[in-house]
């Protein structure tokens, strides 16, 4: 994708990145630069110059396309936290505008991880590309890591079964995972559940081919009526809940795990309930 | 006569790089097949098989207090038997040699692809991932198991301290294993749109890190890092390379077909530190030691293009 982005096309789309956020952004960005070293990238191999020139494009999105509009933003907290999310619309691109709300209008902004499919890690310059944004292979291994380091971290524990799912079963959350509520547990870190309204509307799928997807080694494979999953511009709204911090142990039995993970689920799925009330239209 | 340590695989740069920072605090007996041009005076040096009988003579003739065992022999163009029994059999040999003649230090050197790079490796691993390597690189199966003779070793013989450690990949002036030869490319390959990070040390540092091995605090399994890490990306930018980009779906097959016919001296499954990770956490290591590397990341890097 943006691999082997020129140097000169680099500082063009940091320039379009600057006009569009202000230019007072990379300078507040940069207190929160990670470890970098000599060669501009963090052990994770994040490379803040990089993310700000690729960056342009989804704050674009974000601003004209999707005219994002976040509620109870600043209800995130600083330090260690894990941004639990709904997820939908065949691409990722409710992942990006999470970033790109933190990113933009977070005060100090904050660069978050998301944890990324194995699966990504096999294709050619999407990998490459996932790794200099600072998105990490989803293992629970790095994710403590990150956490330990006082990172904000976006999971979708409905992973690709959310973002596949075909147009009946919008807004409505699947099978939730249970690592992340491990790792919260493990690492005492609060949950911030957050539910994104308009990503069901953008492509929608009639049909997840499966037997295609599988000869083709994807997870899923949407059929859309655009053939292409190509966004539509839906608005997006995006609402963060409060806080919710879990006691507990990160070995207990499966059943009790459930239990909490339920607790974070309702809250989404009734996030997601009163946003789709407050919506007035898809596109506005 | 005074205790020695007994280096095997001396006369490798690894082993000369060793041998020139500690002959001046310790005596030192090497062990080599091959010759050590330029060896200092004061190293006593024996050119023979770890295999072999007299292998064992130097143990039962010298008071020996460690062991830092080098002998591992990488080589994708030998004879596979030969390979496995020289590597495998010959640290067999040397383990045996230290449980029977009291030897009360061990340091192995193994190697951190022994895990193996893959798209479902965390970003740092740590001592205790699985040695997948094998599954993928039949090739580093050796490597494998001489790791895995040793750990056994460590919990068979709590009386002996074992101290096995995992360097990144080393690189160095004249170093001629696969990632320093790679960095030599004039016009490297890569495999399009991949760019995983990686971990280089350099061959002194690697060096120092075997003689710091030595101290007590140093026990069990470690991973060593160097400087930290990069994309593969930058290594080339700052060696100035003009890098190739090959289709990972024609660049496996074209490789096989090109080391079959000696076009190419690097065996396919090599590809695959190219394209994914294996990466490790040298964090025990650093803090159990206090371990800095001497080289910077952009030194080590250049080391290669070094005479």
């Amino acid at each position: 994708m943006f691999e082997q982005l020129g140097d000169e096309l680099q500082k063009k789309l940091r320039g379009w990145t600057a006009s569009m956020v202000g230019s007072d952004m990379e300078a507040r960005v940069q207190q929160i630069a990670h470890l970098e070293n000599e060669f501009g990238v963090d052990p994770f191999g994040f490379d803040l110059k990089y993310a700000l020139a690729a960056i342009a494009p989804f704050i674009w999105l974000y601003k004209h396309y999707f005219r994002v509009q976040t509620f109870n933003l600043d209800r995130v907290p600083a330090g260690r936290v894990l941004l639990v999310s709904n997820h939908s619309g065949q691409l990722p691109l409710d992942g990006a505008m999470i970033v790109v709300a933190m990113l933009t209008e977070a005060n100090p902004p904050r660069a978050i991880r998301s944890m990324v499919e194995k699966w990504i890690q096999t294709l050619p310059y999407v990998s490459s590309f996932m790794a200099r944004v600072g998105q990490i292979v989803g293992t629970p291994e790095n994710c403590r890591r990150l956490l330990e380091a006082e990172e904000a971290i976006l999971v979708f524990p409905e992973g690709v079964r959310g973002l596949g799912k075909a147009w009946p079963q919008r807004y409505r959350l699947q099978d939730f995972g249970l690592g992340f509520m491990r790792l919260a547990l493990e690492a005492r870190t609060p949950i911030v559940p957050v539910a994104v309204i308009g990503a069901e509307e953008q492509a929608p799928s009639l049909v997840n081919v499966k037997l295609l997807a599988k000869l083709l080694g994807f997870p899923y494979l949407p059929l859309t009526p655009t053939i292409l999953p190509l966004p539509l511009p839906t608005r997006y709204r995006i609402y963060f809940g409060e806080p919710m911090l879990f006691t507990g142990r990160a070995d207990d039995e499966d059943a009790e795990l459930d239990k909490k993970v339920a607790q974070v689920k309702a809250t989404i799925q009734s996030m997601i309930q009163t946003g789709l009330q407050e919506r007035k239209h898809v596109f506005s | 006569m005074r205790p020695a340590v007994v280096v095997t695989g001396i006369s490798g740069n690894l082993g000369r790089s060793l041998a020139k920072l500690l002959h001046k605090r310790e005596r030192i007996i090497g062990i080599d097949r091959r010759p050590f041009p330029g060896k200092p005076k004061d190293i006593e040096m024996y050119q023979l098989d770890l295999r072999k009988r007299k292998a064992e003579d130097v143990f039962r003739r010298n008071d020996v207090q460690a062991v830092i065992h080098m002998g591992i022999m990488h080589d994708p163009r030998m004879n596979e038997e030969e390979h496995h029994s020289f590597n495998v059999v010959g640290t067999t040999r040397i383990l045996e040699y230290c449980a029977r003649y009291g030897v009360k230090k061990v340091i192995m050197l193994s190697s951190a692809n022994v895990y193996g790079p893959s798209p479902d490796n965390s970003n740092f691993l740590t001592e205790d991932a699985p040695l997948m390597a094998a599954s993928r690189f039949s090739e580093v199966r050796d490597l494998t198991e001489v790791d895995m003779l040793a750990y056994g070793f460590f919990w068979k013989h709590p009386d002996i301290q074992t101290v096995i450690l995992r360097p990144v990949h080393i690189v160095g002036p004249n170093i001629k294993n696969a990632p320093s030869n790679y960095l030599r490319l004039k016009y490297p390959w890569v495999l399009a749109g991949f760019d995983p990070i990686v971990q280089l040390i350099h061959v002194d540092d690697t060096a120092r890190a075997m003689i710091e091995a030595l101290r007590p605090e140093a026990k069990g399994v470690y991973n060593v890092v160097g400087p930290g890490e990069v994309p593969l990306s930058a290594i080339f930018r700052e060696l100035g390379r003009t890098v190739i980009p090959v289709p990972h779906l024609v660049a496996r097959p074209l490789l096989e077909l090109m080391f079959k016919y000696h076009l190419a001296s690097f065996p396919p499954p090599e590809l695959d530190h190219i394209q994914f990770l294996c990466a490790v956490d040298g964090s025990r290591w650093a803090k159990d030691l206090g371990w800095k590397p001497s080289y910077s990341m952009r030194e080590t890097i250049r080391s290669v293009l070094d005479e």
